[in-house]
């Protein structure tokens, strides 16, 4: 698998490299700013892109932006973004730019190495891996609406983990349930909010997102 | 040639005595030039005097017509005192704040991440099972320690207003409450980071409010600039009431645009509409591209 990879302190750079590296990825190119990440995503046109969201020479958005502009150009790029810190405004960027593996994660999460590298492995093969707390910000934002209040508390969990990119055996071994069970949970919730369940994985994953992002 | 003199030539031969200084009092009495010396005396006297007083006068009127009253000068000398020691008073116990979260918080999560991977390394080899549950314990303290980070960087500066200016921290702000807010933004430049800080904190403490006190089902928030001045006003369909308790949020923004010679204005009637307008002077720089 070819990695792309866009950080820009050394040591976290450095870092990153090892992992991966260390799980059978090749990193390809590790740039540490935003302009040479854009040419990089668009000449290699990685597995999987791994880019931090604050970049020199602006130290801003700069790789959310060199990410998205990639994205535009090679149609389907897959893209790991890292944070410092998740918003919900930067995750409703990310989905509305089109199609292809993405994952939005707090840079944290790189500590929990295999779910990261699963996370790495999920978006390179065009699913979805959304940060838990984007997809509670996006939540609490509904609490209060008519359709996902009147889901039960273990619906709402498996809503959570649904919008974060898990598939039903993730969801099923997470909250030590069986996988049938998971199904009826979530035939329940799609009744509820009146989405028509998809059989496609990430299709699922990203209507969910999408009615939660309205 | 010749000018003649003005005066009547004195009488000649005048005789000494009574009789001639007598004549000399007519001679003087009945020159008409006499008189009119005396007119001159009596009208030059006073013109010299308010012509000379003249350009102090001037200086008085301009001022007291162009320039500040002293009484206006005043009020601003002490408001200005006042806006700046309260100023000063705040970031200090912002500072104070700061320091205790981190001396609490993340700088004690880092004394236990090092004690427990520096435990994990002695054990090891004897104990590997302890080893684990060490590390592990670990991570879920880096955890923590960066959670904590991320929560008291929000309070002083979210990393989102540093990416995206006034305008998309305030929209990434209206994706993080629990009811819709309608946004009318119309931003044509950045402010400077002092002033787009105590905007957004000012906008932040508004919805705030308009979450946990107001009950309302909307809320909006128009933020513009024109003649000068950062306008920002937040409104909600709630049930109004609100007032500035002291030691309430709308007074901290209150102290806080004070120190930018902002204000704040509530209108709050009781059954609604709740509006906050806020307003700074201030300047934008054109949008960076």
């Amino acid at each position: 698998m070819r990695v792309v990879l866009g950080e820009d302190l050394t040591l976290l750079r450095d870092g990153l490299i090892r992992l991966l590296t260390a799980y059978d990825m090749d990193v390809v190119a590790a740039v540490d700013n935003g302009p040479e990440l854009a040419r990089a995503l668009v000449e290699h046109r990685p597995d999987v892109a791994v880019v931090d969201v604050r970049l020199p020479p602006t130290f801003t958005d700069e790789g959310l932006k060199a990410a998205i502009q990639a994205r535009a150009e090679v149609p389907g790029l897959p893209v790991l973004v890292l944070s410092q810190h998740v918003e919900p405004l930067y995750a409703r960027e990310l989905l509305s730019s089109a199609g292809g593996g993405l994952g939005y994660l707090l840079k944290d999460r790189v500590s929990d190495v295999r779910r990261f590298i699963e996370a790495a492995r999920t978006v390179a093969g065009g699913g979805t891996a959304m940060d838990p707390d984007v997809v509670s910000a996006l939540m609490a934002r509904h609490a209060r609406d008519e359709p996902l209040s009147c889901l039960t508390p273990r619906e709402r969990e498996v809503l959570a983990l649904m919008a974060e990119g898990h598939a039903n055996a993730g969801i099923a071994a997470r909250l030590v349930v069986t996988e049938k069970a998971v199904s009826k949970h979530i035939n329940n919730i799609f009744t509820k909010l009146n989405l028509y369940p998809d059989d496609d994985g990430n299709r699922r994953v990203l209507a969910v997102l999408a009615y939660l992002n309205a | 040639m010749r000018i003649a003199t003005p005066y009547r030539p004195r009488p000649a031969g005048a005789a000494d005595g009574l009789a001639g200084r007598l004549e000399c009092c007519r001679w003087l009495l009945t020159d008409p030039a006499t008189w009119r010396d005396l007119l001159w005396s009596l009208i030059n006297v006073p013109a010299g005097v308010v012509l000379g007083l003249m350009p102090m006068a001037q200086a008085e009127v301009a001022s007291s017509l162009l320039a500040p009253t002293r009484g206006e000068m005043a009020a601003r000398v002490g408001q200005l005192t006042v806006s700046r020691t309260r100023a000063v008073d705040a970031s200090a116990a912002e500072l104070r704040r700061i320091e205790r979260d981190l001396h609490d918080g993340p700088q004690a999560r880092l004394v236990a991440l090092g004690l427990n991977i520096g435990f994990a390394e002695q054990v090891l080899r004897d104990n590997p099972d302890l080893a684990l549950s060490l590390l592990a314990e670990a991570r879920a303290s880096s955890g923590q320690a960066l959670a904590e980070l991320r929560t008291l960087v929000r309070g002083i500066h979210p990393p989102v207003l540093a990416e995206r200016g006034l305008d998309g921290a305030v929209r990434a702000l209206a994706l993080s409450l629990p009811l819709p807010v309608d946004l009318r933004i119309d931003l044509a430049g950045r402010a400077s980071a002092p002033v787009e800080s105590a905007a957004y904190f000012a906008i932040a403490e508004a919805l705030a409010n308009v979450v946990k006190h107001s009950g309302a089902t909307r809320a909006w928030v128009q933020l513009d600039h024109a003649a000068g001045r950062l306008v920002a006003i937040v409104g909600d369909n709630g049930t109004g009431g609100a007032a500035p308790r002291s030691g309430g949020g709308l007074r901290g923004v209150e102290r806080r645009l004070a120190a930018f010679d902002g204000v704040v204005a509530v209108t709050s009637p009781a059954g609604g509409p709740t509006l906050v307008t806020m307003e700074l002077p201030c300047e934008l720089s054109s949008a960076r591209t």
